[in-house]
């Protein structure tokens, strides 16, 4: 019996990401289509860097949540294009990446506010931060520093 | 030639590039002057790794379905076909950062044209690396203006990092029968016709970093063609592919 793509959605939305748990691959994005292929569930996946070596892991964590809900018959799939882009993390997902610490990507090209304390007065570090996806910041008032979500 | 062939040595130019630059900037992983240099060289690094998969994964597609490991692992330095530029020896911090910058203002020019190109897988390749490509030209050309327009220190390592790689530039611009087919087919640009952009961007980043940009265009080839590289990349790969060389065939 299949089951419908809008519970496999569902089971996905609480697959976490690896690097950052507090959102789910489906809040970051990469998820890009669930479908039925005669009797094959096909999950296509897209990774956020080319180089992310999350992917692989997240691509595993898939396909391990999946047969823990009874799918024998799988396969996941990567995609590159359309590229992925900061604008697919769900609004779920931004609010979640701030309240753990992390700011979420800005059209701007910088954090809006500090995670932690709130406020506008921040700086960059490093364009490059702890994983390929953030940035390195500091707020100059809470002296705090934090990754900001780079927009891609 | 054939035009598969012709597009399968393209592919190989694009990937050894981004394949060996990579293994370069890797070496610095654990050496960098501050943590947050360390983690922004690994993360560039990690970038053209990730780009390389891409580029070779497709060579190898053409080529009787070798994957990107088989091209990367299992060739000798006569079959790669990357620019001289990017297989160098480091050199100090300062000499990294610049070859960094004249190879991502290259890097970002030529995605840009890709994202145009006739062959679909092309195109969706230069659109997933051209988004990180601008993230390393901006942090590139920030950090050679900060050095060049440093301390005399500073200032005086950064010109000779740039006298020292400016005739390995020349070679990214040079176009042969590969390149003139590869054009025509609508794949690529003609490398040459990206000289004048290439030369604007650099001359307005080097100005400000208070650095003169030398006169010569003397220009050191052999790479792209295979015909003669220099003397570094066989060192370069003795120690990536070390693992292949002693233990043939292994895997994990």
């Amino acid at each position: 019996m299949r089951v419908s793509t809008d519970q496999i959605w569902s089971w996905l939305d609480a697959v976490p990401d690896p690097e950052i748990p507090v959102i789910s691959v489906v809040d970051l994005g990469i998820v890009r289509d669930v479908r039925w292929d005669a009797d094959t569930l096909v999950v296509t996946v897209t990774p956020t860097y080319s180089g992310c070596p999350a992917t692989s892991i997240i691509s595993m964590d898939i396909e391990t949540a999946l047969r823990d809900h009874g799918i024998g018959d799988l396969r996941i799939e990567t995609c590159i294009s359309p590229a992925w882009t900061t604008d697919w993390l769900s609004e779920k997902g931004r609010a979640k990446l701030e309240e753990f610490g992390i700011a979420p990507p800005q059209p701007a090209g910088g954090p809006e506010r500090c995670p932690h304390c709130g406020s506008k007065a921040v700086e960059k570090v490093s364009q490059f931060g702890s994983t390929p996806c953030k940035a390195h910041w500091r707020c100059t008032d809470c002296l705090e520093p934090f990754d900001y979500f780079k927009c891609i | 030639m054939t035009r598969d062939e012709a597009f399968q040595q393209f592919l190989l130019r694009m990937g050894d590039n981004t394949l060996i630059l990579g293994h370069r900037v890797s070496e610095w992983c654990g050496h960098a002057p501050v943590l947050e240099e360390d983690i922004a060289l690994a993360n560039t690094a990690l970038d053209l790794i990730g780009q390389t998969q891409m580029w070779l994964g497709l060579a190898g597609e053409m080529g009787g379905g070798k994957t990107a490991d088989d091209l990367a692992f299992l060739r000798d330095v006569w079959d790669f076909r990357n620019v001289l530029l990017v297989e160098v020896a480091n050199g100090d911090f300062g000499r990294t950062l610049m070859r960094q910058f004249l190879f991502d203002a290259w890097h970002s020019i030529m995605l840009g044209r890709l994202l145009t190109s006739s062959d679909d897988r092309v195109a969706a390749i230069a659109a997933k690396a051209s988004k990180e490509v601008a993230y390393h030209l901006e942090r590139s050309a920030e950090t050679v203006v900060g050095l060049g327009d440093g301390t005399e220190e500073s200032h005086t390592r950064m010109q000779a990092a740039l006298d020292y790689l400016w005739p390995y530039v020349g070679e990214m611009f040079v176009s042969d029968d590969i390149d003139a087919q590869i054009a025509a087919a609508g794949i690529a640009p003609n490398p040459a016709d990206l000289r004048d952009e290439y030369d604007a961007l650099v001359k307005r980043v080097l100005a400000k970093a208070t650095l003169t940009l030398p006169e010569s265009r003397f220009a050191h080839k052999g790479g792209r063609d295979g015909r003669m590289h220099t003397e570094h990349l066989g060192h370069l790969l003795s120690q990536m592919q070390w693992l292949q060389r002693a233990y043939p065939g292994a895997s994990w």
